[in-house]
């Protein structure tokens, strides 16, 4: 976890110019850090790059847009790190 | 080119679906209104539409590799340069080749040369969204067939003459 959200706070902070000593794994990438959708776009293509995955973004926006998830599950920091460990174990599996 | 319609891909030159790229001719046509403000008496080719004809091409090549069952969308244009003028009745050959394709958004690198010099490139990122309407796929699946996208499977699509576009019209 503590690798994976090393990797990803680097990542927002080079992607959207934002200080990386504002970012912690509480941060809300939405509300927290001002990250919009487009730019979250170039996190996740980083993200994948740097894992090796594929962030299911589109079924997340659509659980969030359905009402059955929150933001919170999947943009703040410390649950999108998770998610992404998740991704790595199923992975290599 | 149909400047006035934003048709901007001519012809598909080569398809390789396991490589993931494709390469475009799109030719600029003599006479279009544009070339009347832009400008009198040096006619050039608009950047923006240097953009959008690597952004189509790029299109074409996701929309293929996905068999049309999504829309693409322009979502960014990075890095993008604009390196000489292009003139009426010039021919910009395209190569587009997908970088990645993520869930719901794909990134993709694009060149365009004239006589194999580079006039333009620019990495693309793409939305992609189920087609938000029917006729809107039924459009786009006559572009691929005026064009001569191979519409093959893997194996059937080389990069010489495009193969037949199959039963598009039925769509």
């Amino acid at each position: 976890m503590s690798t994976t959200f090393e990797t990803v706070a680097n990542i927002i902070a080079e992607t959207c110019d934002i200080p990386r000593e504002n970012i912690t794994p509480e941060s809300h990438a939405i509300d927290d850090l001002g990250i919009d959708s487009l730019d979250f776009l170039d996190i996740a293509f980083a993200i994948d790059k740097a894992f090796g995955i594929k962030l299911p973004l589109e079924s997340w926006t659509q659980e969030v847009n359905e009402g059955k998830a929150t933001t919170e599950q999947y943009f703040v920091l410390k649950n999108l790190c998770a998610r992404i460990d998740e991704l790595i174990a199923a992975k290599t599996a | 080119m149909r400047l006035e319609y934003f048709q901007m891909v001519d012809k598909v030159l080569a398809l390789d679906l396991e490589a993931r790229t494709l390469k475009t001719a799109n030719i600029v046509p003599d006479q279009s209104p544009i070339f009347e403000g832009h400008f009198p008496g040096h006619p050039l080719l608009p950047g923006v539409l240097l953009f959008e004809i690597m952004a189509q091409t790029c299109g074409m090549l996701l929309l293929r590799l996905h068999n049309y069952d999504r829309m693409a969308f322009l979502a960014s244009v990075d890095k993008g340069k604009l390196r000489t003028f292009v003139t009426p009745g010039q021919t910009i050959e395209v190569h587009a080749e997908m970088v990645h394709d993520g869930s719901g958004f794909a990134r993709l690198k694009a060149a365009g040369q004239i006589e194999g010099k580079l006039v333009c490139n620019a990495e693309v990122t793409l939305k992609t969204m189920p087609f938000p309407a029917p006729e809107l796929r039924g459009y786009l699946l006559q572009t691929a067939e005026r064009i001569g996208m191979p519409m093959g499977a893997p194996a059937d699509v080389g990069s010489a003459a495009p193969a037949s576009a199959g039963n598009l019209t039925n769509v």
